[in-house]
């Protein structure tokens, strides 16, 4: 057992920490077009330094980090408080999927503009009536000639307004298996067939879009992994990454429990603070144990791909239990503010609200909980 | 970075697992759940003969000299297999000594404490005490001590008794002083044996005020226990996970319903946390010394709370079955509640994260 980082790994994030200081582009702007522009103007910062899609083979524009490295990127990028690179979802899951299961043609031609952020990534998959039981989408594929035409709708497409490509998931053989019968296309979103329409969320501003398709068009070419194996490059789109990212998830989360602590230390008008009350206390202990169980997983994890090339039990855990985590931490911000958790006038109304997805955005806690029961410890399966 | 156990480490892990199973089935635990003194001598020889009495004992002193990640492998296990023995009680007092003995106490007792042939124990709470586990108003006067002290672990079978005293005193008092007089306490946990210490001018020799060694002795001592809790959790775990798959009704195993396998979801959550803040804790201990008391406390808040609900939540998978004594659960349930409050309860060890520790 050795909790330290190698010479190599402690350079890495040192030279990471200075560049990030050094480069730091300050405070994201506020409107939707603006802060757009400002997170793609951070990629191309970021790729021009060799910092984009870090874990990526070199050939293909990445840095070959070892999974050390790559959590030692997700924790420090987090912990400078740098903005999120524009194309997110591209760089983490459309690209490692075109690695994995793309001809080589295809990586030649998509990776490089992901890089450099020329080209946007959206990812349709859910569906208004397919959402933890993705398998089910309706969203119809149907081949003409080198040419296949698709209609249906998508929901929560993070970014499809911005998007060239959309990573879609949809029904290319109506007659086969539920599983067998899907494709994962890369739909061009530049054409009239795909309408979009933002979907306002509970925080009032529109995160996500509905995707409405109506007999838009697909180059044959643009299949990912083979006509009919939709699901199994869906799965890897899903997967990938995410022990890695846990990296980035709980240093967000210290980072928020150290300004939580620091509003339960602020004065209250009757005179008292809430850091001094014994059950706010035992709260914010039980968050600083629960962030570090977080970390230490997150570790664990990553020795556990190491040595087995697989996650181990505690690796299936991460999302599942950082869901409640950070839901906890802005609840009890929301009782430290007592009457002002009413206003709506500091960014913990918004971090409260927010709070409330993260049980269902990247699958459900439930769903989670059937992969621990069913796949970790050998239960039976509930279907 | 790597946060797994060395081949060496391992192979503790396996011999004691396979050691322990192969000797405390559940007739014996049970057995010696219904004994007075809880084990048997050629019991504890066997685990001397493994050199566990020795592990934390340097070896300038006729010990293994071994780290807190080791002791927490073989703690653990001990949990994992419920079984009966002094030991955790008289590495407590080993620690103690290791961190404060005098010369003469180190000289006098190590060696034996190593080679199994002498025992301590650690007591700690006053017969009024609160959740403090570090309060005391315990004080020697000329050389002797006066008082009562509550569930002491083992003391009928130990040679020693090292006892807490005000202001971070410790005193060694000889468990067959004329003025120690050893009762046995009802106890939650029948395999672990507790009793009540009065001392009557008890001849007290005091270990040195050295409160950076002691309080570092002490972040072993709960780290140890956590990790026992890890043990005892991971096996309420497994029975429950596996009573799931096989009982059925309404037609099906009842881990198909999601109200059972999601409560089994939730075990290893916290079985799995437990463990990790444990493993780190014990590292932290051995080469994070700054870190230790964090890592301790965090390690022994969580593990006692995911103790008591992990065996409780099994014994609610188990449904009736698990209400019965004739169902082994009850022995787990009750050990890792036990645990829970020894050594400071969970509420106590976040109140030293958040206040001792963040400074808040």
């Amino acid at each position: 057992m050795d909790l330290t980082l190698s010479p190599s790994e402690l350079a890495f994030r040192d030279e990471l920490r200075d560049w990030l200081k050094d480069n730091h582009p300050g405070r994201e702007p506020t409107g939707d077009e603006a802060a757009f522009a400002f997170r793609r103007e951070w990629q191309r910062q970021l790729h021009a330094a060799g910092l984009a899609g870090v874990s990526w083979p070199s050939e293909y524009g990445g840095r070959g980090a070892t999974l050390v490295e790559q959590a030692i990127y997700n924790e420090e990028l987090v912990r400078a408080k740098a903005p999120q690179a524009a194309n997110v979802l591209a760089l983490a899951m459309g690209g490692p999927t075109v690695i994995a299961h793309g001809t080589e043609e295809q990586r030649r031609r998509y990776l490089p503009p992901i890089l450099s952020a020329e080209e946007i990534w959206c990812q349709g998959f859910s569906e208004p009536d397919s959402g933890s039981d993705l398998a089910s989408v309706k969203t119809r594929a149907t081949r003409h000639g080198d040419e296949w035409v698709v209609t249906g709708q998508k929901v929560w497409t993070t970014y499809a307004h911005h998007a060239k490509w959309c990573m879609l998931v949809a029904r290319s053989d109506a007659e086969a298996a539920k599983h067998q019968g899907l494709t994962y296309f890369l739909m061009d979103m530049e054409q009239d067939a795909v309408q979009i329409r933002p979907l306002v969320q509970i925080t009032g501003e529109a995160e996500f879009n509905e995707l409405f398709i109506e007999e838009a068009r697909i180059p044959h070419g643009n299949i990912i992994g083979g006509e009919g194996n939709g699901w199994a490059v869906a799965i890897t789109t899903l997967m990938h990454e995410r022990a890695t990212l846990a990296f980035g998830l709980q240093v967000s989360v210290q980072i928020a429990l150290g300004e939580l602590i620091e509003k339960a230390r602020g004065a209250r008008a009757d005179g008292g603070t809430a850091s001094e009350d014994p059950v706010v206390r035992q709260r914010l202990a039980q968050l600083l144990i629960e962030a570090e169980v977080l970390r230490l997983n997150a570790y664990r994890g990553l020795t556990a791909i190491m040595r087995d090339g697989v996650p181990g039990p505690e690796g299936s855990l991460g999302k599942w239990h950082w869901s409640e985590v950070n839901q906890s931490l802005t609840e009890l911000a929301m009782d430290i503010a007592g009457p002002r958790a009413m206003l709506a006038d500091d960014e913990w109304t918004y971090r409260f609200l927010r709070a409330r997805a993260n049980s269902i955005e990247g699958g459900t806690s439930e769903i989670l909980k059937n992969i621990v029961a069913e796949r970790v410890l050998g239960l039976p399966r509930m279907r | 970075m790597n946060f797994d156990f060395t081949d060496d480490q391992r192979a503790i892990k396996r011999t004691a697992r396979d050691f322990l199973a192969a000797r405390y089935p559940s007739a014996v635990v049970r057995e010696l759940a219904e004994d007075e003194r809880g084990f048997r001598d050629e019991q504890w020889q066997a685990l001397a003969e493994l050199g566990w009495t020795g592990l934390v004992v340097p070896e300038a002193d006729g010990g293994l000299g071994l780290g807190a990640v080791e002791l927490v492998v073989i703690q653990e296990e001990l949990g994992y297999a419920l079984a009966p023995a002094p030991f955790f009680s008289s590495v407590a007092a080993t620690l103690l000594l290791v961190a404060a003995g005098s010369a003469e106490q180190r000289s006098r007792w190590l060696e034996p404490l190593a080679d199994g042939s002498a025992r301590g124990t650690i007591a700690l709470w006053d017969e009024h005490a609160g959740w403090a586990p570090d309060h005391s108003e315990v004080e020697a006067s000329e050389g002797v001590l006066s008082a009562t002290k509550i569930a002491v672990p083992d003391a009928a079978s130990a040679d020693f008794i090292v006892v807490a005293g005000a202001d971070g005193r410790h005193y060694l008092v000889l468990a067959g002083d004329p003025g120690v007089r050893i009762e046995a306490a009802p106890s939650l946990d029948p395999t672990r044996k507790l009793f009540t210490v009065t001392l009557d001018g008890a001849a007290a020799e005091p270990l040195a005020l050295e409160p950076a060694r002691i309080a570092h002795a002490y972040h072993t001592i709960v780290t140890a226990l956590a990790a026992e809790n890890v043990g005892v959790a991971q096996r309420a775990m497994e029975m429950a996970v596996s009573y799931a798959k096989e009982r059925r009704q309404f037609g099906r195993p009842i881990g198909a319903y999601q109200a059972v396998s999601h409560l089994c979801a939730q075990m290893l959550l916290e079985v799995e946390g437990a463990r990790s803040l444990s493993y780190w804790a014990a590292w932290a201990v051995d080469h994070e010394p700054s870190a230790a008391p964090r890592a301790a406390s965090m390690a022994k808040a969580y593990a006692s709370d995911a103790g008591f609900r992990v065996t409780a939540a099994a014994l609610q998978v188990h449904g009736g079955i698990g209400f019965t004594w004739e169902h082994d659960l009850h022995f787990f349930l009750k050990r890792a509640k036990a645990n829970a409050h020894a050594f400071g309860d969970a509420r106590w060890h976040r109140e030293r994260v958040v206040g001792v520790v963040v400074g808040v």
